[in-house]
């Protein structure tokens, strides 16, 4: 796809959590399986100056605001909003500033706390502690210039456990949590670009050694337009790589949202009424299990003609999904489960029968789509107002929203895009004054950029630099540094991270819960002789499947070294067992001998070992 | 604070008002946006802006800055409300002193107002209106740390006026910090009381959306309208979750926690009364209404001192404070003991006319002075025990009753009398 023309613009808002204790208490960035206490508490939405009090709209955000509040061991009475907000956390303003400076940001002169308001029972306060911190910075990635708008310091919210009706249920482990946000402007033009910028600035905010690792402390926000189209966001991305396939998908979505609007354009459709028709007594003998269900349930069948809409509800020849699952998610919204739709139709039980029926009833004609829901009449009925308000922005082309990222690299709708946001000042932290002395110890005390230490750990390491490059695009630089410098060997490391690690993510295991006490036993064993580097995939996977230590794993798998003796015993059976093979292959034959042997000593004996063994007497039998 | 020195010379030269939009000029950066208000501990060479997103920046502003105003402040047309009155409804009289109850956020310039008039209160807190007629004034506005005797008296004129024309009960919303003071006060200056005097506050400000404000509010209607209840009480949370309120007696009440919703304790007693939702329970003896009219016994004599008893107390330190005060209420250790040093001043107060009377600062608990030689040695000298009842309330109830007569030993009849619950003779195990 050629991005450019077709103005793809991206911008991304990446959030990171911080490892440097929480912004306004002194409590630890740690999450917590451990459910200590319970408090139940009611949010009421403040009234703002010139507002006057909707007693419906009240009710309505009254009965959404009852929330249980789990505490863990360790939370205080600030996560509880039991106590007024410590003083901010020097170090998490350290590392903003850092961010700042290592992207040629311009720091605010003093940092202002405000509260926005927040209405889900995330905060216990009924708000987020924000404040901008810098603005007007840019990164180089390749040869391109990307602008940095703003750089925010908040603070994390609480974790959704549960949601059941009205009720939500949160743990206050996460709460309080510095998070660092930066915002790029939107200067992305490809997937690529996109994936570069992320892991750029995903490395800088590493090189800070500031922030939280691990699964979930770093998410993304993408804002993705092309032309014609609109600004949609699809908000809390966490895998990297998956970043530029929710880019290319959108992009893909918003082309064939722009098509639709030309086809309809060109149908003359015109904008839609509400015209609901209840059609349960057409599937009365239905077949289909949904329908049958809901009818049975005391539900009804209600349906809508959506003129001049034919066959641009399902799937494009190319397989991009079209309206159907935008219909089908704004329907959810009102608490069904979904809907169908005629282009999927006769299908899932519903006969062509049914559908000409269903076509009669509601009086269409060939260029027109209908779309039914099934269940309780208030909810169905409400539905469908929702299917028709979409339907209607589709004739205006793409309409702007969040969606939320699923981990197949689409997305889904989740809601409107959020107002502005109400925010007045937190009068109860002091402000923070950047002068010109802050500024210059953070300068003189900037970490080691990525580049530096790709050039680095080439020299003192003797790795390659695409190894160097990959090591600090993984994340382990750390671990790897650490690991090298202590038991040399620095290639097996480097190869542990790089290549191993890979392999067992793709056997579905998590090696990034291996502590690092695990690879110092591993790396001792191979020192010592226990086992061979080629035992180690085989060893951690076992540490990881069955939690036992490294020496266990060790014994488990049988990989003591053999003795050399043993190695070549070994040898002479197998090159005497293929003597014809080698004789007529001749010192190509190493390869696939090397294998057999491999495939008895693999593990017990280093690889060159057995090569050296298995040329000397391929050698002696050939000549 | 407002903005002073090079800053405040600037902003008066564009005349610049808060809320106006500014634009100031450092060299080649320009920034726009609205004048906030200079935060107390705002650096003085900084000015705050809030900028179109919303976020307010600190911005160093200097000699050679230039600043002017891009546009003035909208000004605020408030809407006046009337009140609907419902004669099938109760009336309640609602007498605010300063703590804010309810408030409104203007997101535009930050600020945070409070609700004043009774129209204000009942449309921020409409559910008020199902339950109850709303009769609102702000008697002061005031924090509750700056309260003095005076504000009590007029408190206590103006709460008796409220439930002799016709109010079955009245609300009070107060300051955390000296509530319990004042439901003291209130408690020996108001006889015969029709209804119940609810102080209610909040320990999270009422422009949070978590403010505890409205369930305490609430809660206090309820107990207004269907409680049968003639006492001064403070009624706030029970617990930190939002669930049920606690009326505890005005005179055993003290603030036990800096900052916790349930902050305030029934001491050395049970509290009267349990509020969730429309239900209200009873858990202890209380007064019921009275037929009326209250009597109001408002004099009070200002010049006491409640002294704090700790190791190294000097005993001209006591000395003279005596000779300023007519009485002292001793916050003892334990069982309400001083050192022996002490006890010499504490005869030569009593001698002078002072009055000396002992509470615990274990504040749980009851005096006694029989146990140890200390205490016996105090009775001699013509110190005074006052069982459990609070260091803070006994301050209180020695002004009253010095207010209500000269006589040494009538005050001291009073003292020892137990007038509005301030005394318990048994302490639950």
């Amino acid at each position: 796809m050629d991005y450019r023309s077709l103005g793809l613009k991206v911008g991304i808002e990446i959030h990171q959590q911080l490892s440097t204790g929480k912004l306004f208490c002194d409590c630890q960035c740690d999450f917590s399986d451990e459910h200590h206490k319970e408090i139940i508490r009611r949010l009421r939405p403040t009234q703002s100056e010139l507002g006057e009090i909707d007693r419906a709209a009240l009710e309505e955000s009254e009965r959404k605001m009852h929330f249980r509040y789990q505490t863990v061991p360790y939370s205080c009475l600030v996560e509880a909003d039991e106590e007024p907000p410590h003083d901010a956390n020097k170090r998490a303003i350290e590392a903003s500033l850092e961010m700042s400076a290592l992207m040629s940001m311009k720091a605010v002169d003093e940092v202002h706390f405000m509260r926005k308001i927040v209405i889900d029972g995330s905060n216990t306060g009924g708000f987020q502690r924000t404040a901008l911190v810098s603005t007007g910075g840019a990164i180089q990635v390749g040869d391109k210039r990307i602008g940095i708008s703003t750089l925010c310091l908040e603070e994390d919210a609480a974790r959704k456990i549960v949601e059941q009706g009205s009720e939500v249920t949160y743990r206050l482990d996460r709460l309080g949590i510095p998070l660092i946000e930066i915002a790029t402007d939107p200067d992305m033009a490809t997937p690529e670009e996109v994936k570069y910028v992320a892991e750029r600035i995903g490395a800088l905010l590493r090189a800070t050694k500031k922030v939280r690792r691990g699964i979930g402390t770093i998410r993304e926000d993408l804002n993705i337009s092309v032309s014609g189209g609109a600004r949609v966001e699809i908000k809390g991305a966490q895998e990297l790589r998956l970043l530029p396939v929710y880019v290319e998908e959108e992009a893909k979505r918003q082309l064939e949202l722009l098509d639709i609007k030309r086809v309809l354009r060109e149908r003359g459709a015109k904008s839609l009424t509400l015209d609901i028709k209840d059609i349960s007594p057409l599937f009365r003998d239905t077949k289909c299990k949904v329908l049958k269900g809901a009818l049975d349930n005391k539900g009804r069948i209600l349906a809508i003609r959506l003129p001049k809409f034919a066959g641009i509800l399902g799937p494009s020849e190319g397989g991009v999904k079209r309206l159907g699952p935008e219909l089908a998610a704004h329907a959810r919204v009102a608490g069904v489960k979904g809907l169908f739709h005629s282009d999927e139709l006769p299908g899932y039980g519903v006969s062509m029968t049914e559908v000409e029926d269903t076509q009669s009833a509601l009086g269409t004609a060939p260029e027109d789509a209908f779309v039914m829901v099934a269940d309780a009449v208030e909810k169905a009925m409400a539905a469908l107002s929702r299917v028709v308000d979409r339907a209607n922005a589709a004739i205006g082309g793409v309409p702007e929203e969040t969606r939320d990222p699923l981990p197949d690299g689409f997305s889904v709708y989740s809601r409107p895009l959020p107002g502005k946001d109400r925010m007045y000042p937190e009068t109860d932290v002091k402000p923070i004054l950047v002068n010109e002395a802050l500024l210059e110890s953070i300068r003189l005390n900037l970490p080691e950029l990525p580049e530096e230490k790709v050039a680095r750990y080439v020299k003192d390491f003797g790795i390659s630099k695409e190894q160097a490059d990959s090591l600090v695009k993984s994340g382990y630089e750390d671990e790897f540094e650490l690991l090298a410098s202590g038991f040399g060997n620095s290639q097996v490391v480097a190869r542990i991270y790089l290549n191993i690690f890979p392999e067992l993510e793709k056997l579905g295991q998590k090696p990034s819960s291996l502590s690092l006490d695990v690879m110092k036993e591993v790396l001792t064993g191979l020192k010592e002789g226990a086992f061979a580097k080629e035992a180690i995939p085989d060893i951690l996977a076992s540490v990881l499947q069955n939690g036992h230590s490294v020496e266990r794993a060790a014994e488990t798998l049988g990989v003591e070294k053999v003795d050399i003796d043993s190695v070549r015993a070994v040898c002479d059976r197998v090159v005497k067992e293929k003597e014809k093979f080698i004789r007529e292959r001749g010192e190509e034959s190493l390869g696939p001998i090397m294998g057999l042997v491999m495939k008895e000593l693999r593990g017990k004996v280093d690889g060159k070992v057995i090569s050296e063994v298995l040329r000397e007497r391929i050698k002696l039998l050939l000549t | 604070m407002k903005y002073s020195g090079l800053v405040g010379e600037l902003l008066d030269k564009a005349n610049a008002e808060l809320g106006d939009v500014i634009e100031i000029r450092n060299g080649d950066e320009v920034y726009v946006g609205i004048l906030m208000p200079h935060h107390d501990f705002s650096n003085e060479a900084i000015i705050t802006l809030k900028l179109p997103s919303g976020y307010n920046m600190g911005i160093r502003v200097d000699g050679d800055s230039k600043l002017k105003v891009e546009s003035k402040r909208e000004a605020k047309e408030r809407k006046k409300q009337s009140l609907p009155r419902d004669p099938a409804k109760k009336d309640i009289a609602v007498i605010s002193t300063g703590g804010t109850i309810a408030s409104y956020v203007d997101y535009r310039t930050g600020a945070v107002h409070p609700a004043i008039s009774a129209e204000e209160l009942v449309f921020s807190v409409p559910e008020l209106m199902d339950l109850a007629n709303v009769r609102a004034k702000v008697l002061y506005s005031i924090l509750s740390e700056n309260m003095k005797v005076s504000h009590w008296q007029g408190l206590a004129r103006a709460v008796a006026d409220e439930l002799n024309s016709g109010a079955v009960g009245v609300i009070i919303p107060h300051g955390t910090d000296t509530m319990g003071f004042t439901s003291a006060a209130l408690a020996f200056m108001l006889r015969n009381l029709t209804g119940p005097v609810i102080c209610v506050g909040a320990q999270r400000s009422s422009d949070r959306p978590s403010s505890d404000a409205i369930t305490n509010l609430l809660a206090a209607t309820r107990l207004c309208i269907d409680g049968d209840l003639g006492e001064v009480v403070v009624l706030m949370h029970g617990e930190s979750s939002d669930t049920y309120t606690l009326a505890h007696r005005g005179t055993k009440v003290r603030k036990m926690h800096s900052s916790r919703r349930d902050a305030f304790r029934s001491i050395n007693s049970e509290p009267i009364a349990r509020v969730e939702g429309a239900q209200i329970d009873f858990l202890s003896e209380h007064a019921r209404r009275s037929e009326g009219p209250v009597v109001l016994k408002d004099k009070i004599d200002g010049r006491a001192s409640m002294l704090h008893f700790y190791p190294g107390f000097e005993a001209d330190h006591f000395d003279l404070i005596a000779d300023h005060v007519k009485g002292v209420v001793v916050a003892g250790t334990g069982l309400g003991h001083v050192s022996e040093e002490i006890l010499g001043s504490v005869s030569r107060a009593v001698e002078k006319g002072v009055h000396v009377y002992v509470t615990t600062q274990c504040l749980y608990g009851a005096v006694n002075l029989n146990v140890y030689s200390t205490g016996r040695d105090m009775v001699s000298a013509g110190a005074v025990p006052l069982g459990d009842m609070l260091p803070e309330t006994a301050y209180v109830k020695l002004m009253w009753a010095m207010g209500q007569t000269d006589d040494r030993e009538e005050v001291r009849r009073l003292m020892l009398t137990n007038i509005a619950g301030e005394f318990t003779t048994r302490r639950f195990v």
